[in-house]
């Protein structure tokens, strides 16, 4: 549980970010919160040779109103989405989930940025945001550009993001009054999901799995059956079409493929009749 | 009880035995000023880092260590060969299984020509620091002929491969009590109902929250001697053992521990990395410290349990239990630690409950295999077997269609208030074992749970509620030597104490036990103000170093109150009567005319003219012209206590479960226990024993699996893998107790340490068994995650489409 040696830079602003990524390329990580790459370290599984640390850029820890959408600044943690009162207004979701993750310690660490880089299938805010349909903005030394979520996640623990690339913020469409679930299922409060379901019916209803693969994805068969009239329990069961999920020591491919059923049925319901509680 | 609440001591700073006490020893560690043995400032210490095993079975070819040795910072590098030297002796098999033949192979700290687990040492390095030292592990080049790894014990006893050469088989013995064989087999064939059932004891990682830490430091002023600190469970026996096997003449070497974060069973041993730090330190004659890494842990500590259970009950018509016959296969690992052979050995005499069983026979079997040793884990042995006859009675329960109190109230041993002399012959203290029952289903609200589970059932809901009960005796109190001797023990363990009054009045208890989270500093200090009347802050207690207390064998068994606790009382009872003689003398008044109430000694009847102790100690010590002739100056007093008998702490435990029959998911959702463990010394640190026991059995049947694949690769080393279940997996405890005084010791206690974990994980499972009943289900694996309980109701609903709803 002693990491290799490194080079450590702390960046001052997100242009000195990038820079450090240009100049050390693929030797170079991102560290924000730390709980994901600091692990994979002390393990020896990620050996960076340059740490750019970013976690003191407290200029993008905001949630800002822009109209249609909440935009979320990359560095903001899970302590400060959890108990944000425009995300409970108008994504109460992100402020749920947000609660949900690891313990107390962890959530005042870790930043939503850092997860959604990190780009790992069993964490929980990727979910969130495919299912939202968010935008994520990403700054490289080309300038700034903009990848819809259902393009971001690429492969295991692979991101749309080039290596000279920083992720700076999260746009979500606001949801307000949406009917909406998080379906979390593990073991103890801080484990991961052993599988997620995230779904947020608002006009178009839009479910994510967690950890049913190699990387976070879209329930697409259970959304296009809804779309075309389905009934809640027949559009579950479509719920692991195309899965590939994995095996450990929690489930088995085919445990997961059936929880992952159960799940969007129960996810569904519950964003069902948060919708008809409201009403 | 409210913690916030308790009192502290009354107004003369007197404690009395049985008041609740917070424990004076948790603010240091809260607030984090405590220092455990990493913390241990060494000036000039060099770090060891540890090259393990990657393979389960493997001869080694070669090892190159070039690189290492060249790498920044590193002072040196040692594979097995090169230490071949600093050893004079193996460390010795503790609990043999008597008077069977052990075959126990060699074993050394670091391997020199075959490893046998995973995790095994076969290189180190020193170096500068850490950092450096881990470093240059990477660049050792180790050569292996990897073999065929046996990793069950079922394929253990088939000898397919034999681990050990030298022993020609993996059997390391097979250990037999049979009481009238020909009993137990006419039990059989008249019985009106049998059970028969096999249960899988998981290896568990003992997962201290603090992992083990060692430093050697020479003797800084040139004394030849070394000083070891350790996080170890046992300072005295650890420096005996080192010395016997690194040769380090016992008298020249000190061995501390200091606060010790934790063990449960897994310190109580002596560590390849204790032995290699003392040699290396020896050898490089500067100090070396070493810090075990938490996914190190995993590996590196003992496993506990470990054992395969074939259990039958043979039954008349009214479901009075006739036999007991058991088969135990026990997984040992790769070789014999302290007590790694005796730890299913000692369960063997328990695996009729506390029923009254007229005839029983066990035969244990235990093989090595490419996996680490286990030994003493929380309860060590009864736990196990609690969980086979308190699954096989509920088993018998089902079969006769009767409510599971039902069957344990008419198989019950009946109340004895001063012996029992078992069917293995194991002579219990006291026990009254219904009043607990009746007390847990008092606070289980037994009668309603049953109603509610009806009207679950009937309404057809796929979320089942389960009860499950279990009752245990056990035995604690390790101690009387010829009993030990008799069971199988290869030494002696019995309690020291030494109470020093000094000249201004004050005390300084030291004792042979060695806590690590059981708050002797508050319970010894409380037995020495109630019994001498002097104020609880005037009372030290010190201990865990040897060259301070005295030799005090181990803390572990639930040992210390009832043994330790026990010898102090002798020693307060001693140093009241050399006080008394005095304050006779002092007062012109025959001994028998005088009284001692709250620390003073006054002649019946004039109380007026009273004579505190603590002013006698003062004369004792700095006016000694005034005692009587032939009297020795100072007011102390040591006792070394060999108890008579064991203790044997009993009570009954349930579960209430909720299991989710769509994901599988069981949510525990009460949890009553019901514990006597004799006489209470502080309610406040029972109710803490009892609730860390409980979560660690609750681990043990929902959450907790030392997982390996097939060919002996660790799959659950770190603690993301490895589930310790956390506050917020557990409900908030109903806890209850019953007392039944034990005549083993003056105290009257029995232990309470390893209770909890003893009566939960059956508990636990019985209640998931009773939950999906109706589905078919029989039997459910530990530990029950969500995909084992899905898949078994799947198998049941495979196995018995038509399964019939009639509850139990």
């Amino acid at each position: 549980m002693i990491s290799a040696a490194f080079d450590y830079v702390s960046a001052r602003s997100v242009d000195e970010a990038v820079s450090a990524l240009t100049e050390h390329g693929d030797d170079a990580k991102l560290l924000a919160g730390g709980h994901s790459l600091i692990p994979l370290m002390k393990l020896r599984l990620a050996s960076p040779s340059v740490l750019v640390d970013v976690g003191r850029l407290r200029d993008l820890s905001y949630v800002r109103d822009t109209g249609d959408e909440i935009a979320i600044g990359a560095l903001t943690r899970y302590r400060d989405l959890e108990i944000n009162d425009r995300l409970q207004a108008d994504l109460p979701i992100v402020a749920h989930v947000a609660g949900l993750i690891g313990d107390p310690q962890v959530r005042h660490r870790g930043t939503i940025g850092g997860s959604l880089a990190h780009g790992d299938a069993a964490s929980d805010m990727p979910a969130v945001v495919l299912a939202l349909d968010g935008t994520l903005v990403a700054r490289g030394p080309r300038g700034e550009r903009t990848i819809p979520a259902a393009e971001f996640f690429c492969g295991f623990l692979e991101t749309a993001l080039a290596p000279d690339e920083m992720l700076t913020e999260i746009r979500l469409p606001k949801a307000t009054g949406a009917g909406w679930s998080y379906q979390k299922f593990r073991r103890r409060a801080l484990d991961w999901a052993i599988v997620g379901v995230a779904a947020v019916r608002n006009g178009r209803t839009g479910v994510a799995l967690v950890n049913m693969g190699s990387t976070p994805i879209r329930a697409s068969a259970v959304e296009r059956a809804l779309a075309s009239g389905s009934s809640i329990a027949d559009a579950a069961r479509l719920a692991a079409d195309g899965t590939e999920p994995p095996s450990d020591l929690n489930a088995d491919p085919e445990y997961r493929r059936h929880l992952a059923e159960v799940l969007v049925r129960r996810a569904l319901e519950e964003a069902d009749g948060a919708v008809t509680a409201q009403r | 009880m409210t913690t916030t609440e308790i009192p502290a001591a009354d107004g003369k700073g007197l404690v009395k035995i049985g008041q609740p006490l917070l424990r004076r020893e948790d603010e240091p560690i809260l607030r984090g000023e405590a220092r455990f043995t990493d913390d241990v400032p060494i000036p000039g210490a060099l770090y060891m880092e540890v090259l393990r095993s990657s393979h389960a079975h493997a001869r080694i070819r070669s090892i190159d260590t070039d690189a290492a040795r060249t790498s920044p910072g590193v002072v040196a590098v040692y594979t097995g060969a090169d230490l071949a030297g600093e050893w004079v002796g193996q460390i010795p098999v503790l609990i043999a299984p008597d008077p069977a033949p052990l075959l126990a192979p060699r074993w050394g700290p670091i391997a020199t020509d075959k490893v046998n687990y995973v995790g095994e040492p076969v290189a180190v390095v020193v170096a500068e620091t850490r950092a450096r030292a881990a470093d240059a592990l990477e660049a050792i080049v180790v050569d292996y002929d990897v073999l065929p790894a046996v990793v069950s014990p079922e394929d253990a006893c088939t000898d397919r491969v034999v681990i050990h050469d030298e022993l020609g088989t993996n059997k390391a013995y097979t250990w037999e009590v049979v009481i009238t064989p020909e009993s137990v087999d006419a039990a059989f064939a008249d019985a009106a109902y049998t059970v028969k059932q096999r249960h899988i004891q998981q290896r568990c990682l003992p997962a201290p929250m603090e992992t083990r830490a060692v430093c050697a430091v020479p003797d800084p002023m040139g004394g030849g001697g070394f000083t070891l600190y350790s996080s170890t469970q046992m300072a005295h026996l650890l420096r005996t053992l080192l010395a016997m096997t690194v040769g380090v003449p016992e008298q020249k070497l000190r061995v501390i521990a200091p606060n010790v974060g934790g063990g449960f069973g897994s310190k109580l041993q002596t560590y390849p990395e204790e032995s290699l730090c003392l040699a290396l330190a020896r050898r490089l004659k500067r100090p070396v410290r070493w810090v075990e890494d938490r996914s190190e842990c995993g590996v590196a500590m003992i496993h506990g349990r470990g054992q395969v259970q074939d259990i039958e009950l043979a039954a008349d018509s009214d479901g009075k239990i006739t036999a007991v016959r058991v088969h135990l296969l026990g997984d040992l690992g790769a070789h014999c630690k302290l007590f790694t052979p005796g730890i299913p050995v000692i369960g063997g005499p328990f695996y009729h409950g506390c029923y009254d069983v007229p005839a029983f026979a066990i035969t244990i079997t235990s093989v090595y295999t490419n996996l680490p040793p286990t030994d003493a884990y929380r309860g060590a042995g009864r736990p196990e077997a609690t969980y086979a006859i308190e699954r096989a009675v509920d088993g018998l329960a089902a079969e006769m269609n009767m409510d599971p109190a039902e069957i344990r109230r008419r198989n019950f041993i009946p109340p004895f208030e001063n012996g029992h002399q078992t069917v293995c012959m194991v002579p219990f203290d006291s026990g009254n074992y219904e009043p607990a029952l009746d007390q847990a289903l008092e606070l289980a609200g037994y009668e309603q749970l049953r109603k509610e589970q009806a009207d679950r059932r009937a309404s057809g809901s796929t979320k089942h509620l389960g009860v499950g009960i279990a009752s245990y005796v056990e035995v604690c109190g390790y101690a009387p030597s010829r009993m030990m001797a008799a069971g199988g023990g290869k030494f002696s363990l019995w309690g020291t104490s030494v109470v020093r009054f000094l000249p201004t009045g004050k005390i300084v208890v030291t004792t042979g036990s060695h806590p690590h989270g059981q708050g002797h500093e508050t319970s010894w200090a409380q037995i020495v103000s109630d019994r001498l009347g002097v104020p609880y802050e005037d009372v030290e207690v010190l201990h865990s170093d040897t060259a301070i207390a005295p030799y005090g064998v181990l803390t572990g068994g639930s040992r210390s109150l009832s043994v330790e606790g026990a010898a102090l009382s002798v020693t307060c009872d001693k140093v009241i009567a050399k006080a008394k003689t005095l304050a006779a003398h002092l007062l012109e008044a025959a001994e028998g005319d005088l009284e001692f109430n709250d620390g003073s000694f006054n002649v019946k009847g004039t109380p007026s003219r009273a004579l505190p102790i603590t002013g006698l100690a003062h004369t004792a010590a700095f006016d000694a012209h005034l005692l009587p002739e032939g009297m020795e100056p100072n007011l102390s007093a040591e006792t070394t206590w060999d108890p008579p008998n064991f203790t044997f702490p009993f009570g009954t435990h349930i579960a209430v479960v909720e299991v989710d029959e769509e994901t599988g998911a069981v949510a525990l959702v009460k949890f009553v226990a019901v514990d006597d463990c004799g006489n209470q010394l502080n309610p406040v640190i029972v109710e803490g024993q009892v609730h860390g026991g409980l979560v660690q059995g609750i681990g043990q049947a929902l959450f907790e699996l030392a997982a390996y694949d097939d060919d002996g690769n660790p799959l659950s080393p770190t603690l993301a893998d490895y589930l310790v279940p956390s506050a917020a997996e557990v409900p908030s405890f109903t806890l209850g107790s019953t007392v039944t005084p034990s005549p083993s010791n003056p105290l009257g206690t029995k232990g309470v340490g390893e209770s909890g974990a003893i009566g939960s994980a059956p508990a636990v499972i019985n209640a998931v068994v009773d939950a999906l009943a109706p589905l078919g289900v029989t039997n459910v694996i530990m530990p029950a995650s969500p995909m084992t309980v899905w898949r078994t109701i799947q198998a049941a609903r495979a196995a018995a489409p038509n399964a019939k709803e009639n509850g139990r």
